[in-house]
């Protein structure tokens, strides 16, 4: 399947669902280092891998793809829901790559550069997630 | 509080950015691999380790690998119930946020703890 780049979803985006994704994604991200404060790393560490704003993408998708359907007078909720669906897929697909970005972190922080260790886990987080698509 | 301030934007831009990416592509089963980008773990393991030092950090990334399975149950669970139920997406994700906790600390019960 090919992939391709659709640049018409920023213009069916309205402000405050781009702000709502903000705020879950900040509110998360500072909840773990909270969390990890109070209970300690392993807890804390936890929460890296929490679907912070999984609700919110989903809902949106969901949205899209209804009124997409609805425009031309057809039915779009369960197309709307379908899509939802697929996303959520690939995300589950997506979530082995996070594994595999865990893993490689774990390892190798402790030994070399962090950035180095961060920007070379995110390529395999990547290339594994896509790999796996792609099967 | 500062440091809790500067957690919250960077990871509040991360994520967004990761979601918009997600945004363009197409097909949604390619755009949904970016609904699972560690971007939480990008914009709070530099910070941590730069600050805890990097032991603290690598017990985090081992915990993120409880996470990172709990996701994988998670997300399956979406697309399943998605796929096979007539139901709206905000509960669903939001219904399932239990399987999430679950999975992530019953992997902390009898593997990290």
């Amino acid at each position: 399947m090919q992939i391709k780049v659709d640049t018409s979803v920023i213009g069916q985006t309205r402000w405050y669902e781009y702000a709502i994704r903000f705020l879950f994604g900040g509110l998360i991200t500072a909840g773990a280092g909270i969390i990890a404060k109070k209970f300690g790393p392993v807890v804390g560490g936890l929460f890296l891998a929490f679907p912070a704003i999984f609700p919110a993408s989903a809902t949106l998708i969901e949205k899209h793809e209804k009124q997409k359907k609805a425009a031309p007078g057809l039915p779009g909720a369960q197309r709307g829901r379908e899509a939802a669906g697929i996303d959520a897929a690939g995300s589950a697909m997506g979530s082995v790559g996070l594994l595999v970005f865990a893993l490689l972190v774990w390892q190798l922080v402790p030994r070399h550069s962090t950035w180095t260790v961060l920007i070379g886990a995110t390529v395999a987080w990547l290339t594994c997630s896509v790999l796996i698509w792609h099967v | 509080m500062s440091q809790i301030l500067v957690r919250f934007l960077v990871g509040g831009a991360v994520v967004s950015a990761f979601s918009i990416i997600g945004d363009l592509l197409k097909p949604k089963s390619f755009a949904g691999l970016f609904g699972a980008a560690p971007s939480v773990a990008l914009a709070t393991l530099g910070l941590t380790v730069a600050t805890e030092g990097a032991a603290y950090g690598a017990t985090e990334a081992h915990s993120m690998m409880a996470g990172a399975i709990a996701f994988t149950a998670y997300a399956s669970c979406v697309s399943w119930v998605m796929m096979r139920y007539k139901v709206r997406a905000l509960w669903v994700t939001i219904c399932a946020i239990p399987l999430w906790l679950g999975v992530a600390f019953g992997l902390w019960y009898v593997w990290l703890k």
